[in-house]
């Protein structure tokens, strides 16, 4: 009976992650317009707007191109399933998640990568200009992000001797001093570079652009219509705050569920929204300020990553 | 004084941005849009007078995005075609093809005189007719150009917000 409370308990902490999540992505995309719009002097849609967009899109003809395959109709659903089963196993709003011992960081990010696999598939898979122009962009940005992102997580995962990532954050809640070391600092740096150009902002790709030639990520999902799309925007936006999450938790831990009981549940779950928009604010009024870098440009703002996490590394080897 | 007037416009965006008013009360939407709007823009042919008063209805005095209204780069992702300008004969067929490329329930809207009669370039060479000919059309905006209160308001009644 016990465990099966226990086994219960698991569950439901799982699925209000994912809910939270799921719901949070599209408010975090409407709070970042708004911000926005109020910088650019417009007041702007309200923040609830990507769910209304999101909902008629569920209700709108699903198109889809007479030379594609089953890949494009299985890209959006990939997309968001990646995020589902990585928001699930991830400390966001309490440090001891569902199957924690397997949620292991390096696992974590690469499963979130075959996400954006899928996508530059299913971009291929429609056989326009476009979708193969963005795909192969998105790739070479992809590959520039993996060194930075593995010798990121390899420096925080040498100073605190694991990549599980509940550990990670217990550790930052048990030892503060372990986040504000060099090598934690420097990684997560390196982190918040891979994460804005994995999620297609600014400085590495423009999301509200309308020029095809400048597109890295709408170019993708140019061919996509109705509930395809809808989960595209709702899979993209999930990702973008479970990533945004994963900083925050590793950055200002402070907050997260420590010990189980739904109060303790609770404040980890408002803790991690209210942080993770406090990053996304941040975010967008970066953004008002910055204009798109040149795509041969990009390799040298991703190169930069990779030596800030390579700095990291050898930091945490050196202080070990 | 550039930060302060920065500030105050982030604060208090009314300061630039026009009031329109209430909601529309007498709405008929020919589609229920659930209030959100993405619409594809196709200039079949215009003089760019109708572009700059759409760009002018998007921009911070008019601001039609508050009403859920946003331009989308792909007719797949639209839920309504914005066509001005006389259809030349040469944007014919990509018209047709624009707006059969959009998914179901989708709108057409005509801006402007020329969309609707040709304006002054009826029986040029080069125009095979008014968007009616080659599409159906489901809401018009007269004007020549429209003003942007005549755009925001047609949209509004679009979104009913």
């Amino acid at each position: 009976m016990n465990q099966f409370a226990h086994f219960m308990t698991q569950v439901l902490v799982a699925v209000v992650q994912v809910f939270a999540v799921a719901v949070g992505g599209p408010l975090l995309l409407g709070l970042m317009r708004k911000v926005r719009s109020r910088l650019e002097g417009r007041v702007g849609a309200p923040i609830h707007q990507p769910l209304l967009d999101v909902r008629k899109l569920f209700a709108k003809q699903r198109m889809r191109p007479r030379e594609s395959s089953w890949v494009f109709g299985a890209a959006p659903v990939v997309l968001v399933a990646t995020v589902v089963a990585v928001a699930a196993v991830s400390p966001l709003a309490t440090t001891h998640p569902p199957l924690g011992q397997s949620s292991d960081f390096f696992a974590v990010v690469f499963v979130l990568l075959l996400g954006s696999v899928v996508l530059a598939l299913g971009a291929l898979d429609t056989g326009t200009a476009f979708g193969g122009m963005g795909s192969s962009r998105s790739m070479t940005i992809g590959a520039l992000c993996e060194p930075a992102l593995l010798v990121a997580i390899l420096a925080m995962a040498i100073s605190a001797r694991t990549s599980n990532l509940p550990a990670l954050v217990r550790v930052g809640l048990a030892h503060p001093a372990v986040i504000a070391s060099p090598a934690r600092i420097l990684a997560l740096s390196s982190f918040l570079v891979v994460i804005l150009a994995e999620s297609g902002r600014l400085p590495v790709d423009n999301p509200s652009t309308h020029l095809e030639l400048t597109m890295i990520h709408e170019a993708m999902v140019l061919e996509y219509s109705g509930a395809d799309l809808g989960l595209i925007i709702v899979g993209e936006s999930m990702r973008l705050v479970f990533l945004l999450g994963l900083l925050v938790n590793l950055l200002v831990p402070w907050g997260v569920a420590e010990r189980p009981g739904v109060l303790f549940f609770c404040v980890g779950l408002f803790a991690l929204l209210a942080k993770v928009a406090v990053a996304g604010v941040m975010i967008a009024i970066f953004e008002v300020f910055t204009a798109k870098m040149r795509l041969f440009r990009l390799p040298e703002l991703l190169a930069g990553g990779f030596v800030l996490a390579l700095l990291g590394a050898v930091t945490a080897v050196v202080a070990r | 004084m550039t930060f302060r007037l920065l500030l105050q416009t982030v604060l208090h965006p009314t300061s630039v941005v026009k009031d329109l008013g209430e909601a529309p009360t007498s709405q008929h939407p020919p589609v229920s849009l659930h209030g959100s709007l993405q619409v594809r823009h196709v200039d079949a042919g215009s003089c760019n007078g109708c572009e700059l008063e759409v760009t002018s209805a998007f921009a911070p005095v008019y601001d039609v995005e508050r009403f859920g209204v946003r331009l989308v780069a792909s007719p797949r992702h639209a839920d309504a075609l914005l066509v001005t300008g006389p259809v030349t004969k040469n944007m014919v067929d990509p018209l047709r093809k624009t707006m059969q490329a959009m998914p179901e329930p989708r709108l057409v809207i005509s801006l402007g005189d020329c969309a609707h009669d040709c304006g002054v370039f009826k029986g040029a060479y080069g125009v095979e007719g008014s968007v009616s000919d080659v599409v159906k059309v489901d809401v018009h905006i007269a004007g020549c150009p429209p003003h942007p209160e005549a755009i925001v308001e047609a949209l509004r009644n679009l979104t009913g917000r």
